[in-house]
């Protein structure tokens, strides 16, 4: 008794000094509002930082060369005739997007960070919603001379809504994506498989797996489930499968709950992992994304659903992360079916989805007006062209992509023949806690969980993320 | 006591009575030694736990609308707290890996080094104890690549030594793995406990037992327990704590795959940053302090009652 009554005081001084407390947290975000955006406009010697995923030697080699040998190295020159003196830091990183997103919203959060940052366009909503990033007018204080930029008139409508919310900019996008099926020409030669196959439904592609699963050592399908891998889940493996049923994952501002169409896709995953066709164990790796990889490269994967990151970043021959010397020879790629002719979203055969990451400012730079320059300077198309350097990527810029797709067959392909079919995730504040939720419906599934019991799952999580029944559809 | 009942010379207002001041010093002064440690135990201690009791009853999270205007809701958390599975599962992996890896696993193999040990050749002992000790002060980085090689699927060390090829240990069981790893890990701690435990036994005692032919457990249990008994428990209770609380399993699985391996430390962190709940993982965290400390309490009380 007598321990219960010397508990009493400090509890209740806590209890105190937690009333106390409240109102405290996040209100501290009005400053970066009430901050002059002309202020330090007219610097002479400044400093900036350039944040991003990417790291010399690993991920993103080439994009974290680009930026520190040839990118800053101009711009300060550039400045220099204008008689400042810019210093720019490239503050590179080399992580999964789920830790890089969680540092950099850490730092934002404490007023800290980058001045110029690297994000997912998907994060956009969430960051704005949370003030991490604010309308690039407002940063910049002038809209008319953000809105001026004749790079916008380059980017095409579809891909300048990766860095937008709620109709306003939050930054420049770095180029889009597609997504198309990737499969190992050699292997397929083995298994009797043609060197142009091109699926036309699903039940193509379980029937070319079961060929490869002929080969000894071989793992026919990759189709990349589970939560380990993240979004890396529902970029390449839940939403292209789903846009491929005719669904999409926000319809008329509803979210997709347990349908028909999302039990087709777990089917479609049960299939592939409980019949031999491809490896669950993969898909719960810590580092599942980065062995599949190795093991595409070491011609252990028959067929593996990627975006062009993959061609360019992952078994590109001279810096990838999983190099094929004979890449351009042994890769073959097909585009993703629907599950069957014309089953696809808006009644097509072939389906795709798109995203993209943005270069954002920090609200809460020190030099607003010298971070825009740069950001304008990094879009330029000259620099655009650079960063390439002699690759090809599909650009934010149509003149840049005009001048470079037709050198990758490859790229060229995703340009003319994926992006006129994609489709893009919706830019909303909800959408990661749903992709959430569409990830652990795939582990459950591949853990050994029935389609239905998943699906059941699934539609409580969406459920308490969307806040409401009646922002689920079901059926 | 009575030697010094009359007052210090000198300072007869500030002293209170002898049994309070010993030193002379008086309240102010006292206060004044004190105040360093209070500052920083309230500023690095206090005030971090009051902050999360505080977070706990918001919304709060890492992104989106409740990062700038959080709003207080209350217990709503706890009582999310109380009704979600994951927790659940994370509280019951919590106590498998307590219980394995602390309360058996580095009780049992700590004593048994100690006891073995001590009879040992000098070279024989320090070689031991030097190997125990490097797994415990090695840094958590390093010792999980290690194990993560050691378990790998491909080109594990263990998959090599079974001569075999394709068993992921750490997917297939997670929480044996996590339990083999925290036994190695923090045995060095149990064993240096009992080894000077064990010197606390008086010689003579073992040597009578031995006279009157007690077999080797009737010893440990009839002569060498009642004397360690309470470093017994006092270990029992540290390193039950560290590894309730232990953050390492993390760096091995990440609780995966598929929360298989998530113990409460692991959850809470994946809570608040993959998923930006920070709101609901303050309130898990209290819930945490809370259970360690009356985990705490029942040890004192079972402590209390041997003396």
């Amino acid at each position: 008794m007598r321990s219960i009554k010397r508990v009493i005081p400090p509890a209740a001084l806590g209890v105190a000094a937690a009333l106390l407390l409240s109102g405290c947290l996040g209100s501290s975000d009005s400053g970066g509002t009430d901050q002059d955006a002309n202020r330090n406009a007219d610097a002479k010697k400044v400093e900036l930082v350039i944040g991003a995923n990417s790291v010399k030697g690993g991920k993103n080699s080439a994009g974290a060369t680009f930026t520190s040998d040839v990118l800053i190295p101009k711009f300060v020159e550039a400045q220099k005739a204008k008689g400042v003196d810019v210093t720019v830091r490239f503050e590179g990183d080399g992580s999964d997007d789920e830790v890089y997103k969680q540092k950099l919203a850490l730092s934002l959060s404490n007023k800290a960070g980058p001045d110029l940052m690297n994000i997912d366009g998907i994060w956009v909503g969430e960051f704005a919603q949370a003030g991490y990033v604010k309308p690039l007018t407002d940063t910049v204080g002038d809209a008319a001379k953000v809105d001026d930029w004749d790079g916008w008139k380059q980017i095409p409508e579809s891909v300048q809504q990766l860095g937008s919310f709620e109709g306003k900019r939050y930054g420049v996008p770095a180029g889009t994506d597609g997504r198309v099926l990737y499969f190992n020409k050699k292997l397929f030669a083995q298994a009797g498989l043609p060197a142009d196959w091109q699926p036309k439904s699903w039940d193509d592609i379980i029937a070319a797996g079961q060929k490869l699963k002929q080969l000894p050592g071989v793992t026919p399908i990759q189709i990349n489930g589970g939560t380990a891998m993240g979004e890396a889940t529902s970029m390449q493996g839940v939403l292209p499968l789903l846009v491929g049923t005719g669904a999409t994952v926000n319809t008329d501002g509803k979210w997709l709950g347990n349908t028909a169409q999302l039990r087709q896709v777990l089917d479609f995953y049960r299939q592939i992992y409980s019949g031999g066709l491809g490896d669950p164990v993969l898909q719960r790796e810590a580092k599942g994304r980065d062995k599949s990889f190795a093991e595409f490269a070491a011609n252990k994967i028959g067929i593996l659903a990627e975006g062009d990151y993959f061609w360019r970043s992952v078994v590109e021959p001279k810096e990838g992360v999983a190099k094929m010397a004979d890449r351009d020879a042994a890769v073959g790629y097909a585009l993703i079916p629907a599950i069957k002719p014309g089953a696809g979203v808006k009644g097509q055969d072939f389906v795709s989805m798109s995203g993209g990451g943005v270069v954002a400012i920090n609200p809460n730079t020190k030099f607003p007006q010298q971070a825009w320059e740069l950001l304008q300077f990094m879009n330029s198309a000259e620099m655009v062209e650079a960063g390439l350097n002699g690759a090809a990527k599909i650009t934010q810029r149509t003149d840049v992509n005009a001048k470079v797709l037709a050198g990758d067959p490859m790229l060229n392909f995703v340009a003319t023949k994926v992006l006129p079919l994609t489709q893009y995730r919706p830019g909303l504040a909800e959408y990661p806690k749903i992709s959430a939720a569409l990830q652990q419906a795939t582990a459950d599934v591949i853990g050994g969980k029935s389609t239905a019991d998943a699906a059941k799952a699934y539609q409580t999580a969406v459920e308490s993320a969307a806040g409401g029944k009646d922002k689920v559809t079901s059926n | 006591m009575a030697g010094t009942s009359e007052p210090v010379p000198g300072r007869p207002a500030r002293v209170r009575g002898p049994a309070q001041d010993v030193a002379g010093l008086g309240v102010g002064r006292a206060l004044g030694f004190v105040a360093p440690a209070l500052l920083l135990i309230g500023a690095f201690l206090v005030f971090p736990a009051v902050w999360t009791i505080y977070i706990g009853i918001t919304n709060y999270r890492l992104t989106g609308v409740e990062a700038v205007s959080p709003s207080i809701i209350g217990l709503e958390n706890y009582t999310k707290a109380l009704n979600d599975a994951l927790f659940h599962n994370a509280l019951w992996l919590t106590l498998l890996f307590v219980l394995g890896s602390a309360i058996i696993g580095q009780n049992i193999l700590g004593f048994a080094l100690a006891w073995t040990m001590r009879k040992a050749r000098p070279a024989v002992r320090r070689t031991v104890e030097g190997l125990v000790l490097l797994a415990w002060i090695l840094p958590s980085t390093v010792v999980a690549y290690l194990w993560i090689a050691f378990f790998d699927r491909d080109t594990g060390t263990l998959n090599s030594i079974l001569g075999q090829q394709g068993t992921a240990w750490l997917i297939e069981y997670p929480m044996v793995c996590l339990v083999l790893f925290n036994t190695w890990r923090g045995t060095a701690f149990s064993m240096m406990l009992y080894s000077s435990a064990l010197q606390a036994v008086p010689p003579s005692q073992l040597e009578s037992a031995r006279m009157v032919g007690a077999s080797g457990w009737q010893t440990l249990r009839d002569v060498v327990f009642p004397h360690i008994r309470g470093h017994v428990l006092t270990n029992t209770l540290l390193i039950s704590l560290w590894t309730a609380n232990d953050f390492s399993p993390f760096l091995l699985t990440k609780g995966g795959p598929n929360h298989e391996s998530e113990t409460v430390p692991v959850y809470i962190y994946n809570v608040a940053l993959q998923g930006g709940e920070l709101g609901y993982s303050s309130a898990i965290s209290f819930l945490l302090l809370i259970a360690n400390l009356l985990v705490a309490l029942l040890y004192l009380r079972l402590l209390r009652r041997r003396s």
